[in-house]
């Protein structure tokens, strides 16, 4: 009999969690994961941050806690604390009651529940991302109803920032349209803006009024008195990523406003999921909440920023010691957990068969997956990969 | 203000709606009920009009101005309301959420002893892959469809190869899942429409109104017998196009209580396979029913037995009491492992950019649980006794009403439906009165959660009835 589903047709595996399949298939003792954006160790471990556990013991040692359904916008408490990490105690918009926020599945859930609200209830439907961006984001949006544009971000010349181009192309949209912005540590790049170059980018969206979404958040939009979308997610800067916790911020000009816009994201989630998970959110509310907890949870990221930082400069060192040919500058000028190589893919594609070295076809590698003892040979396999015969 | 006025009038009223309410001609306004007549027939000039609005008003005023208040989930929306009530006799009987006889929630002894081992095994965090936890998936195909069935029994084998025959990807519990299934039949069965039984759990039609998949209903609720109108479903199922879907609650009908006996269940199949439809299984309620697992799963595992195809959404909100968790998942049993590969692929696309990955917690406590024989057989043991309570409430319920009632009126549908929740048969009106008159509260549909009932209230709660009933139309 033939199958109702015959006319299904396998899918792709995902170009970024398909690096882990490939790697975990992978039987060499030397393989290298640079794929996904996780955090690991000296040691090549993940890592669950002592303070994650603290408040999880806080968690279970209280009797009373029960495992009801949260509001369809999550824990309130979580979604106050969110919202004051990221746009400030002192914000304006919190202290007016003219922010909008839900608890969603992490920054996908985020990016995700709040596209599909642009697609329901606002006129532009066309949105601006950086190119490139995270593969994600083009399926994120285009299934929730909105259309994809790019503008100009990465120069391959430069390996940097094509500010320019980036600013052409955002004057040029259509005006009320919406803009993706990578707050910090642009995924899968590394590139930023700088403070003066945020500032220009800041007044030009204004100026056209186009209406900024920020995949995490940039203080000085936040506070000018407009309008934002920011998409939070704790995956990384609290190493929850299975628990899926982030939110969903949406920044408005009145405060009735913004408690209309919360009644209708409740109508976009519930169809989807209902209300989100409660573990991780608890934990991350109970750290935020805790000022000793807090001050600890930011010595362990400045920990984790560190280590990271520090396998740039290894990494750096290597190559300019092997005399590795070209600018390999960019490894120490780029900031966050990615550094875009500027590999090309036949070059990935030889540092995996002959390396067996896991990353991106894009050239994208997560500094977060080396340790001091594993530099070396990332640094011959990119040395081999330039300089071969092609 | 004159800009105020302007936003007022371009409102678009369609804005916050669901498609299939704008098919229907149902408009809830909120504020701006004003430009109803004006803007009714043509949809797509509400777009046009507030951006026209937006280019022509100063940067004053808020991009989303216009957007309406939505009105509050009719199931959720009741706790709050009941939040709100200071009366002291008040009692909660909207969501289908257990509670003891002291009506607290309730968290199993078996969950908690879970979450311990898993604080002490301090596994890591990191992403799970967007299918799930592969323990926790395997544990609950096992689970719904028994580790007798013949499919399972294959599959067992198929693995050894890397192959197997039911799709299961975790879905963020009931609701997630059900999506997950109506986003795949938006996307590969287009045109396809689902049934869905009349009543139907609320959120249904939003699920797949957003996935845009058109539904209809079966006959399901015939209030003259308050009972199963059989003979309606099986004519509608027969009526509708061939190899529709046809949503089917597996135990404990949400929100009727009321089941197809075993007899009927086979004729159910037998018309599902004539017309080449697909059963596609809700299933949240699995242990509710009759406090067995293995005896709420069996008209899934009696369809499965036959050779079909069968979509299956499950849901451990309820029995393990893991609501907020977000446990669930989507099977899909194939007639070929290569089917069910192609199957599982088109699910993770889905779910990728929903939300990446499922959350790790709630899937860890099913799978410890479920994998260990020891923390399984405890779990039965609550299941049983949660079960329990509430036959017991029923009972109570129906000796009180009895004996109060003696106008003939026949109330021992409150003993033969199954499961957490009981139509009562009450009227809007009447669902009003209870809630305005008695401080109880439930959904405007008549359903009342017995889960939420304690022997100590079935006395009030029957003299509500019974007033309801009988001096309000």
């Amino acid at each position: 009999m033939d199958s109702v589903f015959a006319a299904i047709v396998q899918a792709p595996e995902d170009p970024i969690l398909g690096v882990t399949v490939a790697y975990n298939k992978d039987q060499s003792p030397v393989k290298l994961n640079l794929g996904v954006g996780a955090y690991r160790t000296e040691e090549g471990k993940p890592l669950v941050l002592n303070v994650v556990r603290k408040a999880e013991q806080l968690l279970v040692n209280d009797q009373s806690r029960v495992k009801e359904y949260l509001p369809i916008l999550g824990l309130a408490e979580f979604n106050k604390l969110s919202a004051k990490l990221i746009l400030g105690d002192d914000s304006p918009a919190i202290q007016e009651n003219r922010v909008a926020t839900a608890q969603c599945l992490s920054g996908t859930g985020s990016l995700r529940v709040g596209a599909e609200f642009l697609a329901k209830h606002y006129h532009e439907r066309t949105i601006y991302i950086p190119q490139p961006s995270w593969g994600n984001h083009l399926k994120v949006f285009t299934m929730a109803g909105l259309s994809v544009k790019t503008y100009g971000y990465y120069d391959p010349t430069t390996l940097g920032l094509n500010f320019q181009g980036l600013l052409e192309d955002l004057g040029a949209a259509p005006a009320g349209a919406v803009v993706l912005l990578h707050a910090c540590a642009h995924n899968p790049t590394g590139v930023d803006p700088t403070v003066e170059q945020w500032e220009q980018i800041r007044q030009l969206i204004r100026s056209k009024g186009l209406l900024p979404f920020f995949d995490s958040a940039y203080q000085g939009f936040a506070s000018d008195g407009g309008e934002c979308f920011i998409a939070q997610s704790y995956a990384k800067n609290m190493g929850l990523y299975g628990e899926r916790v982030g939110a969903l911020s949406i920044v408005c000009k009145a405060a009735d406003v913004a408690g209309r816009v919360e009644s209708q994201l409740k109508l976009v989630i519930r169809p989807m999921y209902s209300n989100p998970p409660i573990h991780g959110a608890s934990i991350a509310s109970t750290i935020l909440k805790n000022s000793d907890m807090y001050n600890e949870w930011k010595i362990e990221l400045k920990a984790m920023a560190d280590r990271i930082i520090s396998m740039r400069k290894q990494l750096f060192d290597a190559l300019t010691a092997k005399g590795t040919p070209g600018d390999w500058s960019h490894i120490v000028k780029q900031i966050g957990m990615f550094t875009f190589t500027g590999l090309n893919s036949d070059q990935v594609a030889f540092m995996t068969k002959e390396y067996h070295i896991y990353m991106t076809s894009d050239g994208r590698i997560s500094m977060a997956g080396l340790s001091s003892s594993t530099v070396p040979h990332l640094a011959d396999a990119i040395h081999a990969a330039v300089t071969r015969a092609s | 203000m004159a800009s105020s006025v302007l936003s007022l009038a371009s409102a678009p009223p369609s804005a916050s709606l669901s498609s299939h309410e704008i098919e229907k001609g149902k408009l809830n306004l909120g504020n701006s009920s004003f430009c109803f007549k004006k803007e009714k027939t043509n949809p797509f000039m509400k777009t046009k009009s507030v951006g026209r609005i937006s280019m022509a008003v100063a940067s004053n005023l808020s991009r989303f101005e216009a957007i309406t208040m939505a009105p509050p989930d009719p199931i959720l929306g009741v706790s709050e309301a009941f939040k709100a009530d200071n009366h002291e006799l008040k009692l909660n009987l909207g969501v289908g959420a257990y509670r003891t006889e002291e009506l607290q929630p309730y968290v199993l002894d078996v969950v908690k002893k879970a979450d311990k081992l898993l604080l002490e095994k301090g596994e890591n965090r990191e992403y799970l892959p967007i299918e799930g936890l592969a323990a926790f998936n395997k544990v609950t195909a096992e689970l719904l469809f028994g580790a007798d069935n013949p499919v399972i029994k294959q599959q067992r084998v198929l693995e050894n190869f890397g192959y197997y025959l039911v799709a299961t990807v975790q879905g963020l519990s009931g609701t997630g899942s059900l999506r997950l299934a109506a986003a795949l039949m938006e996307r590969y069965f287009p045109g396809a429409k689902v049934l869905i039984s009349s009543p139907t759990w609320g959120n249904h039609k939003n699920i797949f109104n957003d996935a845009r998949v058109p539904w209809s209903e079966y006959r399901y609720y015939d209030p003259k017998t308050v009972g199963l109108d059989f003979e309606g479903m099986i004519a509608d199922i027969k009526a509708a196009p061939e190899g529709s879907f046809i949503l089917l609650h597996g135990c404990a009908h949400n929100p009727t209580g009321i089941d197809p006996t075993p007899e009927q269940w086979e004729t159910i199949a037998d018309v599902i396979q004539e017309k080449n439809h697909i059963p596609f299984f809700d299933i949240a309620y699995q242990g509710f029913a009759s406090g067995s697992l293995d005896a709420d799963a069996s008209s899934v595992r009696m369809f499965v037995a036959r050779g079909m195809e069968v979509i299956a959404a499950q849901s451990y909100s309820k029995n393990l009491g893991l609501y907020a968790e977000r446990i669930g998942a989507i099977n899909v049993v194939c007639s070929s492992s290569d089917a069910a590969a192609r199957v599982k692929s088109q699910l993770k696309r889905i779910a990728r950019p929903m939300y990446s990955n499922p959350p790790v917690h709630g899937a860890r406590i099913v799978a410890s649980i479920v994998g260990d024989a020891t923390l399984f057989k405890e779990w039965n043991a609550e299941m049983e006794m949660m079960a329990g309570r509430i036959m017991n409430v029923r009972q109570k319920l129906f000796d009180s009403l009895s004996s109060k009632d003696k106008s003939g009126k026949d109330w021992s549908f409150v003993l033969k439906q199954i499961g957490m929740f009981s139509f009562t048969g009450l009227n809007k009106a009447q669902c009003d009165n209870m809630t305005n008159k008695w401080h109880v509260y439930m959904t405007k549909d008549g359903r009342i959660s017995l889960a939420g009932l304690s022997l100590a209230k079935c006395e009030y709660l029957a003299d509500a009835i019974f007033d309801s009933y009988h001096n309000v139309s």
